[in-house]
């Protein structure tokens, strides 16, 4: 028998395979919340989930799940930092002009490739925080660190210090779900941020505005305000603020510092960088401002401003408390309609560390993810600039879903050539050597790597037809794989009755695999 | 009336100085006893300054006066981060202001396009940002066969409904837009005719400029297309790399002008050098060059007004270390919006520079 499944024969076609499937969430059991809402429960707060942790969670009561997801986190990563960690800044530029030094041309007259320091790390640091979200078991801590990452910005292409956004990452990681007074505190002293927004070089004899501006743009207050004057006295506020050279911790330079009066958003004073902190936390527009961030993030495209004001007030009057926020928004009616259900957009990295995570293909080299989240235009610890990834629809281009669509058809390639113990090959062998070449940024060669590249020896229109289903996904039926995949019926119609390998390949290419 | 503008991005900080060298200057020499150009490898444009001779190829172009040269392009508070600076440059935007939106898209903002086209702008390398908004329908395609493939791959919508999902809804629009994108490139792209002279293969530049010459002579009705050559971020033992991509782009830059006069459509195309940053006046310790400022743009095509234009940045004045620019780049884009597509922008100048490159 052949069922076609289309949006409209969905609902028919599947129930001569299972029963109860797709149910509307107030439709459900009194306690147990269902496949659907685990599903979705889990897709907005970890990588993706596989059929046995949707069904872990299904027969639990929605809100005892939602507080263990959020109970005790562990507030370090579990794979081990790199080794670099503790050099301080003067070494690493030492030994960065060293390797430069040693570049010299070749007998071809090209110069030869060297390792260089800087570069170097930052590879070992996006491979570092791609296995630690593939073998996490905390996922929701990743996402928070993800979620404040891309809210406090610091590049490795201006910082180019690796220790010290390594050590930012911890502290995103210990306030995951902590406490955003305490994180906005400990940011405005942060190595990485004082690099990565001038704050290192503002003097009271030349302040620099570039961390004044953004902390009210974008950490707190948000555009439209605050005047150009308050930039000026914020900035003057945080002078003196810096890192020692050696070894790469904050140092306050009172020497540096500007004392003077100030006058910041109508109060006056001899205002230092926390004073100025405190004002912003009294304003009902910082916590308005995270939390339209984090319904975007957890919830919906279009936050509700009614909703926004009340959780905001909520947030402030806690002091700050995340955890009971993140609650909050996951207990949230807008949260649990099933009419929310794939009414987000994936983000590269959730695509592709939850794809891998589904299948439960294993990675050895992490390399080859990077590249990808490269061309998909999410590379960890490389936002594009101070606001970090726009996001939300903007995540879809005609370019980058074709990649998508590429990466996914090599991803379940990856899982027929490659056993299941082997690993992840996607391209035949590239050494360390290349990997390495490839990852410096502004070198062509990163740009070559974006391309799309049909897979050696294979014709894409053949490539992905079918997956290999490893140990994650195999014994599963195809209904229940396919409400494992997406979050709604498929908008192309998936032949129910083919193998459950080919039906796991035609859902990821269906547009709704792109939701969440 | 209106021109396709082919944009020829540099990437990683073109050495402004050794392209469009100041050879009678003794402060040229001075600066740069190791990494400058030898005087008789320059070719003198007038006293004082002359192209690099691995640039010859496009001294026909220059003969033929449809080849201009905008001299000391850049921008005020010039930030020295490629990311950051080719952003600046790509989204038009000042050095403390962060725009999403490209100068193209931006240009085109409030007009209404030919809906028949399927796609107004072609990006044959990766970055895209110039000609990213909503405005415009831009697709990115290094390869138009592997384009047309993948995009084979990818089912037609058939009006299947979103269901009110926003997010949907979107994820469906671009899947619609590069099936309409490919539907309406795949039969001409397939039909147009090999470019005369033939391109060098082992660059990416000649793959791209292949691309988009088949594009231009399959008359593909967009407003832009952009390809780019990578490798100009010489810091360490920088004459031979700078030599060779020098040559890349004049070779291709050559053999674009030799194609498009053949076809007869060089007066519609009007052909644009950028560069997120010059290189540094001084030479560095280790035969190269750090990042810079305010470098010279190449403009090129049937309607150009060859010749050099706008004033070279005295190397005697220079601003920490680097040339002070002389035209904002920003005054160039509207030069470009007002002559390819009768658009008047000023990109946020208050009074935007009239420059006479274009007839």
């Amino acid at each position: 028998m052949t069922l076609r499944l289309d949006r409209r024969g969905f609902v028919a076609g599947v129930a001569a395979l299972s029963a109860a499937l797709w149910t509307r969430w107030d439709a459900r059991a009194a306690s147990a919340m269902g496949f659907d809402e685990a599903r979705l429960l889990l897709s907005r707060t970890t990588f993706g989930a596989t059929p046995a942790e949707i069904g872990a969670l299904e027969t639990q009561d929605y809100a005892s799940a939602v507080d263990r997801l959020l109970g005790n986190v562990r507030p370090q990563a579990a794979t081990p930092a790199p080794a670099w960690i503790t050099l301080g800044p003067a070494e690493v530029r030492r030994q960065q002009q060293t390797a430069e030094a040693a570049r010299k041309p070749g007998v071809d007259g090209k110069p030869l490739q060297i390792t260089r320091p800087v570069q170097e790390q930052g590879r070992e640091l996006r491979n570092w925080w791609v296995e630690e979200m593939l073998a996490t078991d905390q996922p929701l801590v990743e996402r928070m660190v993800m979620f404040w990452h891309n809210h406090f910005t610091s590049s490795m292409l201006k910082v180019r210090y690796a220790p010290a956004l390594f050590r930012q990452n911890a502290l995103f990681r210990r306030e995951a779900l902590g406490n955003y007074a305490t994180l906005l505190k400990a940011v405005a002293r942060d190595p990485a941020m004082l690099i990565y927004l001038d704050g290192m070089r503002s003097v009271a004899r030349q302040p620099n505005e570039n961390f004044a501006r953004e902390l009210l743009e974008l950490f707190t207050l948000g555009e439209g305000r605050y005047s150009e004057a308050d930039i000026k006295a914020a900035a003057r506020a945080f002078t003196g603020w810096s890192i020692d050279r050696e070894t790469g911790q904050f140092v306050e330079r009172a020497g540096q510092h500007d004392d003077g009066e100030k006058t910041f958003l109508g109060q006056t004073g001899r205002f230092g960088g926390d004073e100025i902190i405190a004002i912003l936390l009294k304003h009902p527009r910082t916590a308005e401002t995270i939390v339209e961030k984090m319904w975007r993030e957890f919830v919906s495209l279009r936050p509700d401003p009614a909703e926004v004001g009340r959780l905001a007030a909520s947030f402030r009057q806690s002091g700050y408390q995340i955890r009971p926020l993140v609650r909050a928004l996951l207990m949230s009616q807008a949260f649990r309609d099933s009419a929310n259900r794939g009414g987000l957009i994936k983000s590269p990295v959730e695509l592709i560390i939850g794809t891998v995570h589904v299948l439960g293909l294993p990675v050895p080299e992490k390399t080859q993810l990077v590249r990808m989240l490269y061309g998909l235009g999410q590379v960890p610890f490389d936002p594009p600039n101070v606001k970090g990834w726009p996001g939300g629809e903007s995540w879809i281009t005609t370019y980058t879903l074709l990649l998508r669509q590429q990466f996914l058809r090599r991803i379940v390639e990856a899982t027929a050539v490659a056993s299941m113990e082997g690993g992840m090959a996607m391209r035949p062998g590239p050494n360390r050597r290349a990997d390495r070449r490839q990852q410096v940024p502004g070198d062509d060669s990163k740009m070559q790597m974006m391309e799309p590249r049909p897979v050696e020896g294979r014709s894409l229109r053949n490539a992905g037809g079918e997956a290999r289903l490893g140990a994650t996904l195999s014994g599963a039926d195809s209904a229940t794989l396919l409400r494992t995949l997406l979050p709604r019926p498929p908008i192309d119609p998936i032949d129910a009755a083919a193998s459950p390998g080919a039906v796991v390949a035609a859902a990821m290419l269906d547009p709704t695999y792109q939701l969440k | 009336m209106g021109r396709i503008l082919l944009l020829v991005e540099l990437k990683g900080g073109n050495d402004g100085l050794n392209t469009l060298v100041p050879y009678a200057d003794p402060k040229y020499r001075e600066l740069r006893p190791v990494v400058g150009v030898a005087r008789e490898r320059v070719l003198p444009l007038d006293e004082k300054v002359g192209l690099h001779d691995k640039l010859e190829p496009l001294m026909e172009s220059w003969k033929a006066r449809d080849f201009a040269i905008l001299q000391g392009v850049g921008y005020p508070y010039p930030n020295r981060s490629h990311f950051r600076s080719i952003e600046i440059w790509d989204t038009a935007s000042s050095a403390n202001q962060t725009l999403s939106e490209g100068w193209i898209a931006q240009a085109f903002q409030g007009t209404s396009l030919a809906k028949g086209a399927a796609v107004d702008c072609i990006v044959a390398d990766t970055n895209a940002l110039p000609a990213t908004g909503p405005s415009l329908r831009t697709i990115v395609m290094q390869d138009a066969e592997n384009f047309l493939r993948q995009a084979e791959t990818m089912k037609e919508t058939g009006g299947r409904g979103d269901g009110g999902n926003p997010a949907l809804r979107h994820v469906l629009a671009v899947r619609q837009e590069i099936n309409a994108a490919a539907a309406g490139l795949r039969d001409r792209l397939r039909a147009a005719p090999t470019p005369t002279y033939a391109y060098s293969q082992d660059n990416g530049l000649g793959r791209q400029l292949d691309l988009a010459t088949r594009l231009l002579t399959a008359k593909v009705p967009v407003v832009a297309i952009k390809v780019a050559l990578g490798g100009f971020d010489t810091h360490a033992n920088q004459m031979q790399t700078h030599e060779r991509l020098l040559g890349v782009l004049a070779t291709g830059l050559a053999t674009l002008r030799k194609n498009l006069i053949a076809s007869g459509l060089w007066n519609d195309v009007l052909v644009m050098t950028y560069s997120e940053f010059g290189r540094r006046a001084r030479q560095n310790a280790s035969g190269g060059t750090d990042h810079g400022t305010a470098a010279p743009q190449f403009v090129l095509g049937g309607g150009v007004k060859g010749g050099l234009h706008g004033a070279y940045p005295s190397l005697a004045d220079l601003q920490d270390g680097d040339l002070r620019h002389s035209v904002d780049f920003r005054s160039v884009f509207a030069t470009v919006a007002q002559g390819c597509w009768g658009l008047q922008r000023d990109f946020g100048l208050r009074q935007p520079q009239r420059l006479g490159f274009l007839a």
